[in-house]
């Protein structure tokens, strides 16, 4: 999972969920990434589209490895730090395959969409029917390559489908501006049936922002 | 340009003689008078007429003078930050970051360290001799503040004609300084990097700080701080202050792994007072060492100083107001096993530098040895500090440069703790 550079070394390719929330992303614009890891969206939003970026991370090793390519990184727990930016602080927060990994993701959702004008949220879609299958004939938590720590030692504490997504959106008083499917090898695509995304979609990719 | 040429105006140290012990005269570097562009207002109502800054300088500075790094010294630190000290003959405190392929690196940033307003290494300071009086300080000399460092400090850069430093780094009350640089002087300073340091000094540090006053002052031979006149020197109240501070220097992982309870040159206790265990007579030395590299006076101003320091109240008690706008790239960093400055003190800064939206990084780095833990050879922290320099390097097309790997038994483990 790092980041590809292709042979023209102006255009950079990065993993395709990765890649729809940067085209989500106007250039130029102020992005907090929160949970960003080694940096490797926020690395290309500042070089390849010009943002004035930040990111926040709650490994030390991922702290470190962002703040040595030169990137502005804080070390910070989404579940307890957000609340120290300001409302509107920026344009796009990014919160990428991180919520299902935070304690109180109900509360992590309303500062997303506080701080910043549009929140972009990707999570792994629970309710993938690869993960339906796995449950229905093992009868064990799904061993996937997104979710591959046994139940015991996972940091994904608060799972969920697409669907639960959008309802909690809803009950929070949140907007989807766009709403997408995309998995390792898939292109993205526009949900338009929940019933049809929330099988078929292995993460879900969420413009929002509040009412 | 060389230093030299730069600061043709200073009286090096061997020139004509300042008004100070004769010590001082003999010491390297460079040591300028200010104050004829106008006197320096102090926090506390007085000013300074005229006084002086002695300063080092490691590296060039280059053309349009874009790669200066300003580095600020600690409680007992001094200008001699990389090169061998002229009065205990050890390494400089911060030899391990600054030279040839270490993070300030001089091959490629002009490195200036000054000792601080209120020191006793040339800096006019309680030490040195007031013109009214024609003798030492003493307590006559006004009570400065952190903030008073940083604008004498301002005054040197407006000397050597540098109108924006690159970087401006220290640790402990370094960083207090570089906090006061970053927020009463944003335009003046590129990036910040504070390291185990707090927006202002808790109550458990003024305690200790206190402690060491009284230590001084309950020596005798303090003499109401008159003892230059007499020619005493406080020796076992500075010493006694010093190994108080030592040990809030360390962590109790730090003390353990080096003394243990392991006895000092016996095999069995003494059933006395003698210096049974190691860790007793390291402190003692640290202690007798210490009164001879530095004045009690300037002890006593120095924490004071740390104690006044609060950089949220200047700002109408918000914090983050003292960051709002501002264009400095900030680094900080903090240790883990550091109790005297944690890491809930650093969040501090970068929860208020969050609230800004300023342009902030923030590590935490793993390591066991307390708070001196920024003066030692910690190769994370050093990749850390490398690698957010060289980001910002970049973005003002300076050289950017790896680090070398540092000799595998740099003296720095056993270096003069300046904390």
């Amino acid at each position: 999972m790092s980041a590809q550079h292709s042979e023209d070394p102006h255009t950079r390719t990065i993993r395709p969920d990765l890649q729809l929330i940067a085209d989500m992303i106007d250039d130029g614009s102020r992005v907090l990434d929160i949970g960003c890891g080694d940096g490797m969206l926020l690395s290309y939003l500042v070089e390849e589209k010009g943002v004035v970026g930040r990111g926040m991370e709650l490994s030390q090793e991922g702290v470190n490895a962002s703040v040595t390519q030169g990137l502005s990184v804080v070390q910070g727990d989404a579940d307890s730090d957000l609340n120290t930016y300001p409302e509107g602080g920026f344009d796009y927060v990014v919160l990428s395959k991180t919520l299902q990994a935070t304690r109180d993701p109900r509360a992590v959702l309303r500062q997303l969409v506080r701080i910043g004008s549009y929140a972009v949220v990707s999570f792994p879609n629970f309710g993938y029917w690869r993960i339906r299958l796995s449950l229905l004939f093992t009868g064990r938590m799904p061993d996937t390559p997104l979710l591959p720590e046994p139940w015991y030692e996972t940091p994904n504490i608060h799972l969920c489908t697409i669907r639960d997504f959008v309802e909690l959106c809803m009950a929070c008083g949140v907007v989807i501006e766009e709403a997408y499917t995309v998995g390792a090898a898939l292109r993205p695509r526009p949900i338009r049936s929940l019933r049809t995304a929330n099988l078929f979609g292995q993460d879900g990719v969420f413009l929002l922002r509040k009412v | 340009m060389t230093p030299s040429q730069l600061c043709r105006n200073d009286r090096r140290m061997t020139g004509t003689a300042p008004k100070s012990p004769d010590l001082l005269r003999s010491l390297p570097g460079h040591r300028v008078e200010l104050g004829d562009e106008g006197p320096l207002p102090l926090d506390c109502g007085e000013t300074l007429e005229q006084f002086a800054i002695a300063y080092q300088t490691y590296g060039e500075l280059n053309a349009d003078k874009s790669n200066a790094i300003l580095v600020c010294h600690a409680l007992t630190g001094d200008q001699f930050a990389s090169e061998t000290h002229p009065l205990t003959g050890k390494p400089g405190w911060w030899e391990v970051l600054i030279g040839p392929g270490r993070p300030l690196d001089t091959e490629r940033y002009f490195v200036i360290c000054s000792n601080v307003l209120g020191g006793c290494l040339g800096s006019t300071g309680p030490k040195e001799i007031n013109p009214a009086t024609g003798k030492p300080w003493g307590l006559d000399f006004p009570f400065i503040t952190v903030s008073d460092m940083v604008h004498a400090q301002k005054r040197l850069m407006d000397h050597l004609g540098i109108d924006r430093l690159f970087a401006v780094v220290g640790g402990s009350m370094g960083g207090m300084q570089v906090l006061e640089w970053a927020s009463k002087f944003p335009e003046r300073v590129g990036a910040a990097v504070p390291i185990a340091t707090a927006p202002y000094h808790s109550a458990q540090n003024i305690a200790f700080h206190e402690v060491g006053r009284q230590a001084i002052m309950a020596d005798p031979d303090w003499d109401e701080g008159r003892y230059l006149d007499s020619g005493k020197i406080p020796r076992r109240g500075l010493a006694v202050a010093r190994m108080t501070a030592h040990v809030t220097y360390l962590s109790e992982q730090a003390l353990h792994r080096k003394f243990g309870r392991r006895l000092q040159n016996r095999g069995e206790l003494s059933y006395g007072l003698e210096a049974d265990f190691q860790v007793e007579s390291y402190l003692r030395y640290q202690g007798a060492s210490f009164v001879e590299r530095f004045d009690a006076n300037s002890y006593l101003y120095i924490t004071r100083a740390m104690d006044y320091f609060d950089l949220g109240a200047d700002f109408d008690g918000v914090l983050a107001n003292a960051f709002r706008g501002s264009p400095v790239r900030f680094c900080v960093i903090s240790f883990t096993s550091d109790w005297l400055f944690p890491t809930t003190e650093a969040r501090k800064i970068v929860h208020a530098l969050n609230a800004a939206t300023a342009d902030v990084s923030f590590v935490e780095i793993d390591s066991d040895k307390g708070h001196d833990a920024f003066l030692l050879n910690e190769p994370e922290f050093h990749e850390t500090l490398n690698g957010f320099l060289n980001g910002f390097a970049e973005q003002l097309d300076l050289p950017t440069a790896d680090l070398k790997p540092l000799p595998s038994e740099d003296g720095s483990s056993d270096a003069e703790r300046i904390s």
